[in-house]
């Protein structure tokens, strides 16, 4: 079959929203763009298990440590399974691995910002989970199936997490003073890098165009920023937190909530690696990554012997 | 009297749980595969499970106070938990070995703490024995796996086998409330579990191709110095305190507080 005819076939398939699997062809970039999304998509959820982490021992309840610990581990297990789902297109773990602690490929910016208080735990719950659910829910549709079919674990879990950051929250906000103190300066913290989550404006965003087009993705950063300020804005009042944006107001013609600008250069600074804390979740990893070499060759050296003894002699 | 000794006894054995689960909590995210990040974080939420069903037990048995008074809000030198739980994680064999170690010893005294003539305990120890049972299997195929596996991960866990043997021994020591407790069976005789233990400790350790511990587990720590660390007392290393620094933090920094 020719190269036109194939891609007759697939863009059929996009049109009658059947999904594409392993074995399906594809175009190069079709593969190329779901090998970024996918392994960034990992990554994240892998970094993203530091800045939390910083607080499993120190967490105030016995409850509070017990959850806390469980939401940091389904992190490393949504890794786990977008690794895997990005494995179908033909790279391995090692390869993305290498790619992350080499600089090569990214994760969210998000993880790079410190978490300074216990407050932080709920405001990455609610606004960071929030954020990342908005994005997650519509890749639940997405055209390529092992990705898709991740997704649907992955946001499960990420709504029960986002519940429970906004509950940590909301017992914060109805405590002493110095708690709705530290709930209110969580916010100002992670309000704006929360809209960051959803990327550059339409108009800048290189790969947005493309992406929708192969029903990778279904609606457009500003789409999906635009819901999250209506939705959060709303809670916040639940919270009787106040969103750090004078310019966030209701507009009646739109429907929407007007909302200010964002800092691009702060955005650019970050994803371009000089966040607050770029340098020490980059070390984190390298040093789990480096010190677990022995570990892993032990385990792979005693696999290797197993085998070898299961494997009767030839006579 | 005897309330008293049940409640010591309680306060041990979620003691126990809470400081080894927590310390295994400080692999989370930094593990040297994600699978085995997964697993060690699995059996640190086990622990920290386990601890809460014991400390909410001593609440009610105290009156007046909740699982996280205790956990929270109690000095080091109340904390009655063995020394080898909170000793720092070190590297992943000594890691492992520790927690085979600790699952081995969890493993046996559950077993027997079913028989409890406290159905409370009997309860708690039946439903976490299911756990420790995977623990002491995963705990164990590690031990096996650096024993058997590479030249530097024998040698580290020959290292952590030197580092740790002398904190087995407290296990098999009672104090005067596992004494108490188990002369009315409710606690259990750790004289009849040091054979089990140190069986077990033997066979895993043949099959790891790593020579038998020396002798038996040393009930003191340097004894000949004069110096005598007992966990189950309260006479603990300095790490415990540094292990509360952080785990009261919040609690003691904002007193009365909801979270």
């Amino acid at each position: 079959m020719s190269v036109q005819e194939l891609e007759t076939i697939f863009d059929n398939k996009l049109e009658r929203e059947i999904r594409i699997e392993p074995k399906d062809w594809m175009p190069d970039n079709y593969r190329k763009n779901l090998i970024r999304m996918i392994s960034q998509h990992a990554h994240s959820e892998i970094v993203g298990m530091l800045p939390e982490g910083n607080w499993i021992t120190r967490a105030p309840s016995l409850r509070r440590k017990a959850t806390l610990l469980a939401k940091v581990q389904d992190e490393a297990g949504h890794g786990l399974y977008l690794y895997a789902a990005a494995e179908t297109m033909g790279i391995s773990r090692e390869e993305m691995i290498d790619q992350l602690l080499t600089g090569k490929a990214k994760y969210s910016s998000i993880f790079n910002y410190p978490t300074l208080t216990w407050a932080d735990i709920g405001a990455i719950g609610w606004l960071v989970d929030g954020a990342a659910i908005m994005n997650q829910v519509p890749l639940c549709r997405t055209s390529y199936g092992p990705y898709a079919r991740a997704m649907i674990r992955v946001c499960k879990e990420e709504s029960f997490h986002q519940r429970q950051g906004f509950e940590i929250l909301l017992t914060l906000c109805r405590g002493s003073k110095e708690q709705k103190d530290m709930a209110q300066d969580a916010l100002n913290r992670w309000w704006w890098p929360s809209l960051m989550m959803f990327g550059p404006n339409d108009d800048n965003s290189p790969h947005t165009a493309q992406s929708m087009k192969w029903k990778i993705k279904r609606f457009t950063n500003d789409e999906l920023r635009q819901k999250f300020v209506d939705i959060c804005t709303e809670q916040a009042k639940v919270l009787g937190l106040a969103i750090p944006d004078k310019d966030l107001k209701w507009n009646e013609e739109k429907m929407h909530y007007d909302f200010g600008e964002i800092n691009w250069e702060e955005f650019n600074n970050v994803v371009n690696g000089n966040g607050p804390c770029n340098k020490e979740r980059m070390a984190a990893r390298i040093k789990a990554h480096e010190e677990g070499a022995w570990v892993r060759e032990a385990a792979l050296a005693y696999s290797e012997k197993k085998k070898q003894r299961q494997t009767p002699t030839a006579a | 009297m005897m309330q008293d000794s049940l409640i010591d006894y309680t306060l041990h054995l979620a003691d126990n749980s809470l400081i080894m689960g927590h310390r295994l909590s400080e692999w989370t995210g930094h593990g040297p595969i994600l699978e085995q990040d997964i697993a060690i974080s699995n059996i640190a939420l086990d622990l920290i499970g386990q601890s809460r069903n014991f400390y909410q037990y001593a609440a009610q048995l105290k009156g007046g106070v909740t699982e996280d008074d205790l956990a929270y809000l109690r000095d080091a030198t109340e904390f009655k938990n063995m020394l080898l739980a909170e000793l720092p994680n070190g590297d992943w064999a000594k890691t492992i070995l520790k927690l085979f170690f600790f699952s081995t010893y969890q493993y046996y005294l559950y077993q027997k703490l079913i028989g409890s003539t406290d159905t409370q305990l009997s309860a708690i120890a039946e439903k976490s024995l299911k756990e420790v049972t995977y623990h002491l299997r995963w705990s164990s195929e590690w031990v096996i796996r650096l024993g058997d596996g590479t030249e530097e991960s024998k040698k580290r866990i020959e290292k952590a086998l030197e580092e740790l043997w002398d904190y087995t021994g407290e296990m098999f020591l009672p104090s005067e409330y596992e004494s108490e407790c188990a002369k009315n069976k409710i606690g259990v005789d750790l004289g009849f579990l040091k054979e089990d233990w140190m069986n077990k400790v033997i066979q895993i350790f043949a099959e790891a191709t790593l020579p038998s511990p020396k002798g038996e587990p040393v009930p003191t720590l340097r004894e000949g110095q004069g110096v005598r660390l007992n966990g189950k007392e309260g006479k603990h290393t300095e790490h415990l305190q540094e292990i509360l620094n952080d785990m009261q933090y919040l609690q003691r920094t904002y007193p009365g507080c909801e979270w």
